[in-house]
């Protein structure tokens, strides 16, 4: 029976990756038609991004004149780090052989470990656009992690632990402390986190053509062929899995238990699909009201958020108290 | 930015002898003898302190060395602990040096110091009494300040020099004055003997020592605000200097405040832990935030040290706090964090400094917006630097990621029932960890992006050359510490758990992580592999190559094409991103606190106003600790001793009155 | 919020696709309905520019073909080139072409971009785009229309 049990986290969590790998082209297509139908465009379709992708792996590869081989393995160590990520992140099931090796704190190092890989490939280009786009990420990045790190101390402290299948089956089993204030500004949090991290509005437009005003475009702008793939395809998956997060970390139910059989592996993808795809379609939704902030005024939009992640850890801390 | 940067390589004072004649040949036995004699009394350092550590505690009194009270040494396990950290960075240095020594032309004097600093920085923890401690610790202030000095006959050497020996002078004064006051009122100058009657001192001269104690040590160890000796000392000493002094001589300050203010005068009352708590994390942030925006590569690796330091003692201020409130299992993991931090933080700083050491020899050069382009002239010297700058930034895979997990751990599972104070520091205390987290990744991608990658952006940087096999194989010793670090800190369990219970006011008698394969947490829930991460880190790289590789056949054949610049003809490397601009955005960001004094400059052409010769962009980043605390009380000083001066008008008759009137009150005291 | 109100108003803006054309090449590395394209402008006088980003506007959408700009030549299959190659234009023209990752195509729209058109043996003029570089497909018109714009990148497209 063990053998067995194991062998169903194993195979919930490769089942997992394998989602997410496959299903972050159809997101991201997917929010880009939720925007052109709310523009009253008609839009490529779902499978566009799909599409994209299959012919980037086709081309040529390019490596330009006077750049290393942080250039040329950045995308490889970005993918990576996100794939490790699906892996550990209790998407269908709880039971992911390594949920013990890596908690909230290693995934948030994980997700960081994917940007400096990026920003160091930005870098080495050694192009204005490049240097730019590093600098603006990587300022970002260091004013995000407090937000982050203090969200992850909120959410830890029902569970009274830090690995995730802990927080999320004590979310599951306490469904009432998702109200609380602590949990609301934890959510608020992580949301402004997810959009400052996977680079969407207001803090980047993932369509713009100005260079002025990008961010993440603007480091792989030399990225030709299977590494342009490689990188649009980890930008997709670290969306995904991030709302993943989301999803699972507020609205937990549908997850499959730490022992799942088949049926319930079945319906956690079910589960863990729908609420994705929601999320997403909202998130796309919201885009098409809001203008791009203008770059300096982003550090106020981030402290604002790190307010809000103080609160509610101080919130779940006396709240906490009021109901043990 | 100025053209002595280019300059730091010319030594006028010191010719150098030719390759092959005697004179190089002696120079080179002398690099010989004194690199080995450093390496050789690390070993001994080491092997003494884990000695020590597994076993019995060693004394030895020299009762003839010092009139009335001799030379006391007592090494337990705290002070092992110490030593063996110092004795492992000298290990690395003494080698390193055989090589640098050589390319640098060091003059024997120095050569001669360094062995001895080394022996100094090995006696501070051992040391037993009071008086035993003033002079292995003036020792190494003074051979420290030898070696800052080699480079004597530049200008920014001498000043850096004279500034960082009133600091370290004044340091001392606040360590001779709480020591001496501890030692009255713990009724003997041995430490055994102080902490047999450690529970009989009042709590005003508690107080007061510790604050003494905290002055004192925090200078030493960089903690603001009397850290400004070290941005400056740091750049200016030589490289291995430098790594030894940044890596082993600031933990002489940590092991201070842990000896008497931890050890000997036993738990204290919840202020001191609150008080470790702010100082570390002001020092964490601050340090951090001016390593962003340096643009000199070793003041940046200086201000690291600062913020370092910083998060030890806001790890040390945890346990001490919570101890205080009961919580000995979380304490104990603090305690576990503080000493984890200290071994990782000397891995990589001796890396990251020896490495900067390579690319000042090879280039002359230490201003990264000057640098560039070395990945390609110096592969292993990068490969080193890029492994140190990994630690530094604290991130997975890194030397510093285990110690800050068990940080984090410590400060989230912190038990916040009916205690505000708790649950209002643990929640700031997260959030300063966490900024220096993100700003110290800031500050090593800089630090490596611009100065490694990409194109150099100077004739000095594309001339430079590989460091020779010693200094390779000195940076390599540092690195396969860092490894270790990084991927089996399982290698260091039995050492943090013996150290843990040597330190039995912090913790109590709980043990503290067990860091086996999986870092668990006996009594807390939480678990972590470093390891198991890496490796699984490494699968998923592979799956993502072979996820590229899909389609691979129909695709042409990869090609090397020339940077696409938006169409234009030529990209000067003069057009990348320099380490200023590349900290701008935090700059702004910053602006209130980093206060940076900007100039602009336009110049006109003379035929038409309307056009624009020349741009000049200037910007100083003075330390505004300095600017605002410094500078006042220095005036202040100086204003008060011009009024004193009134009374030395130069007669001899009023002098000697002077002194018997002095005399007469101290024999009227001392009754 | 009267934005909800007006989308919910205005729904579906874009004018029903024409029949698909016959593919006059055959789509760069073998995937239909994706093609991504930089667009250069070697001297135009903006017309076909206005004509393109209609194209590319919510009443045309050529997007829902496949079709879609980019930023830069390195993520494109082609270009998308437009106006008569001045001299200034000259070698940034072709440093972008080399840019773009093989198998690409070129794509000249308007009359300057085709033949030069008023503009043919100016002083200030290299030659036509279809003299300077090879072109794949070719969009006639001062300036062409949105639709046709639109025919000659489906017929690349394939969708």
């Amino acid at each position: 029976m063990n053998a067995t049990t194991e062998l169903a986290g194993l195979a919930a969590t490769t089942l997992q990756v394998l989602a997410v790998v496959a299903g972050a082209p159809l997101i991201v297509g997917g929010m880009r038609q939720v925007r052109a139908r709310l523009e009253g465009r008609a839009g490529g379709g779902i499978g566009q991004p799909w599409r994209d992708l299959r012919k980037q792996l086709r081309k040529q590869a390019i490596t330009p004149a006077g750049t290393t081989v942080v250039f040329g393995f950045a995308p490889a160590v970005v993918a990576g780090s996100t794939l490790l990520i699906a892996a550990i992140l209790p998407l269908i099931a709880l039971g992911s052989p390594l949920d013990s090796a890596a908690d909230l704190f290693g995934v948030v190092g994980l997700l960081f470990l994917g940007t400096v890989a990026l920003t160091l490939a930005g870098l080495d280009t050694g192009t204005a656009f490049g240097g730019m786009g590093s600098s603006r990420e990587i300022t970002i990045a260091a004013l995000v992690e407090p937000t982050i790190l203090l969200a992850v101390f909120a959410l830890s402290v029902p569970g009274h632990s830090a690995n995730l299948a802990a927080i999320v089956s004590a979310t599951a089993e306490h469904p009432g402390q998702l109200v609380s204030p602590g949990s609301l500004l934890a959510f608020v949090a992580l949301a402004i986190v997810i959009i400052a991290e996977t680079g969407r509005l207001p803090v980047d437009n993932p369509s713009t053509h100005l260079e002025l005003t990008m961010i993440h475009e603007a480091m792989v702008l030399e990225y030709a062929g299977p590494r342009l793939a490689l990188v649009e395809w980890a930008s997709g998956m670290r969306l995904t899995v991030l709302l993943g997060l989301m999803a699972n970390l507020f609205l937990p139910w549908g997850i499959a238990g730490a022992h799942p059989s088949v049926l319930a592996i079945l319906i956690g993808l079910v589960a863990i699909t729908v609420k994705v795809a929601v999320l997403a379609g909202v998130l796309a939704a919201g885009e098409v009201f809001i203008a791009k902030l203008r770059y300096f005024r982003i550090p106020e939009l981030l402290a604002g958020s790190f307010l809000l992640a103080l609160l509610a850890v101080t919130a779940s801390y006396f709240f906490a108290t009021a109901t043990n | 930015m100025s053209a002595a940067h280019t300059a730091l390589h010319d030594s006028p004072g010191v010719p150098a002898p030719d390759v092959g004649s005697p004179a190089s040949g002696r120079a080179r036995g002398l690099a010989v003898l004194s690199g080995g004699l450093t390496t050789a009394l690390g070993a001994v350092g080491v092997a003494l302190g884990l000695s020590v550590i597994f076993g019995a505690p060693r004394h030895l009194r020299i009762g003839w060395l010092l009139p009335l009270v001799g030379v006391t040494f007592d090494l337990g396990p705290l002070g092992g602990f110490f030593v063996a950290a110092t004795g492992a960075v000298s290990i690395a240095v003494g080698i390193y040096v055989v090589g640098y020594a050589q390319r640098e032309h060091w003059v024997r004097f120095s050569l001669a110091m360094l062995p001895l600093f080394v022996a100094a920085m090995l006696l501070v923890p051992a040391a037993g009494s009071v008086t035993t401690f003033l002079l292995a610790w003036e020792l190494m202030a003074a051979a420290s300040l030898v070696l800052v000095l080699t480079e004597h006959h530049r200008g920014e050497v001498r000043s850096a020099g004279g500034f960082y020996a009133v600091m370290t002078q004044l340091g001392f004064a606040a360590i001779l004055l709480a020591l001496v006051v501890l030692s009255a009122a713990g009724r003997g100058d041995a430490f055994a003997t102080i902490a047999a009657h450690s529970g009989g001192i009042s709590t005003g001269t508690r107080t007061a020592v510790f604050l003494l104690t905290l002055m004192g040590f925090g200078s030493k160890a960089g903690l603001l605000p009397l850290h400004a000796w070290l941005p400056r000392a740091h750049p200016e000493a030589p490289s291995p200097v430098s790594a030894l002094m940044s890596a082993a001589m600031v933990n002489m300050g940590i092991y201070g405040i842990i000896r008497i203010d931890v050890q000997i005068l036993g738990p204290g009352p919840h202020w001191w832990g609150l008080t470790l708590m702010i100082f570390g994390a002001l020092s964490a942030v601050f340090g951090v935030l001016q390593a962003s925006v340096a643009t000199d590569l070793k003041r940046l690796l200086a201000y690291s040290t600062t913020e370092n330091m910083g998060l030890i003692t806001l790890a040390l201020g945890a346990a001490t706090l919570l101890s205080s409130y009961g919580a000995h299992q979380v304490a104990a993991l603090a305690m576990t964090a503080a000493l984890l931090l200290i071994l990782s933080h000397s891995a990589f700083k001796t890396l990251a400094f020896l490495a900067a050491g390579s690319v000042l020899a090879a280039t002359g050069l230490r201003d990264l917006d000057k640098l560039g382009g070395l990945a390609r002239r110096m592969p292993g010297t990068t490969v080193m630097f890029g492994i140190a700058a990994l630690g530094a930034s604290g991130l997975p895979l890194g030397a510093g990621f285990v110690g800050e997990w068990l940080l984090l751990q410590s400060l989230i599972h912190s038990p916040h029932d009916n205690n505000t104070l708790l649950a209002l520091t643990m929640p700031l205390s997260v959030g300063a960890v966490a900024l220096t987290t993100g700003l110290g990744i800031a500050a090593m991608v800089k630090a490596f992006g611009v100065g490694f990658l990409a194109r150099p952006r100077s004739a000095a940087a594309s001339a430079a050359r590989e460091a020779p096999a010693t200094m390779m194989t000195g940076m390599a010793i540092a690195a396969a510490a860092c490894a270790v670090f990084a991927l089996a800190p399982v290698l260091l369990s039995p050492v943090l758990r013996q150290v843990l219970a040597a330190v039995p006011t912090v913790g109590g008698a709980a043990a503290g992580p067990v860091l086996g394969a999986y870092l668990r947490l006996p009594g807390l829930a939480g678990s972590m592999s470093p390891g198991l991460i890496a490796a699984a880190l490494l699968i998923a790289v592979l799956i993502a190559l072979g996820l590229a590789r899909w389609g691979g056949r129909r695709r042409p054949a990869s090609a090397v094409a020339p940077l696409w610049a938006c169409g234009a003809d030529s990209l000067s490397p003069r057009m990348q991103y320099t380490a200023t601009s590349f900290a701008e955005p935090l700059q702004r960001v910053f602006d209130n606190v980093l206060q940076p004094d900007t100039d602009v400059e336009v110049t006109h052409f003379a035929e038409s106003q309307y056009l624009i010769e020349k741009v000049t962009y200037r910007t100083l980043l003075a330390d505004p600790v300095e600017q605002r605390l410094y500078l006042p009380v220095v005036r202040a000083v100086t204003t008060w001793a011009q009024w004193v001066r009134r009374a030395h008008p130069g007669s001899v008759h009023l002098y000697l009155a002077y002194g018997a009137l002095g005399l007469l009150i101290v024999l009227v005291i001392a009754r | 919020m009267s934005w909800i109100a007006k989308i919910a108003r205005v729904g579906r803006i874009v004018e029903p696709a024409l029949d698909a054309p016959k593919t006059t090449v055959v789509p760069p590395t073998g995937i239909a309905g994706s093609l991504q394209l930089r667009h250069v402008d070697a001297g135009s006088c903006n017309g076909c520019e206005l004509e393109i980003a209609g194209a590319f506007s919510p009443v045309y959408d050529a997007e829902r073909f496949g079709a879609r700009m980019v930023a830069s030549p390195r993520h494109a299959d082609g270009l998308l080139a437009s106006g008569v190659v001045t001299h200034n234009m000259h070698q940034p023209l072709l440093n972008t072409l080399n840019s773009v990752p093989q198998p690409r195509v070129v794509i000249a729209v308007g009359d300057c971009a085709c033949n030069g058109a008023a503009f043919a043996g100016g002083y200030g003029v290299v030659g036509s785009v279809t003299d300077v570089i090879p072109v794949d497909v070719e969009v006639p018109g001062c300036p062409p229309t949105p639709q046709q714009i639109i025919t000659a990148l489906r017929t690349v497209t394939g969708r």
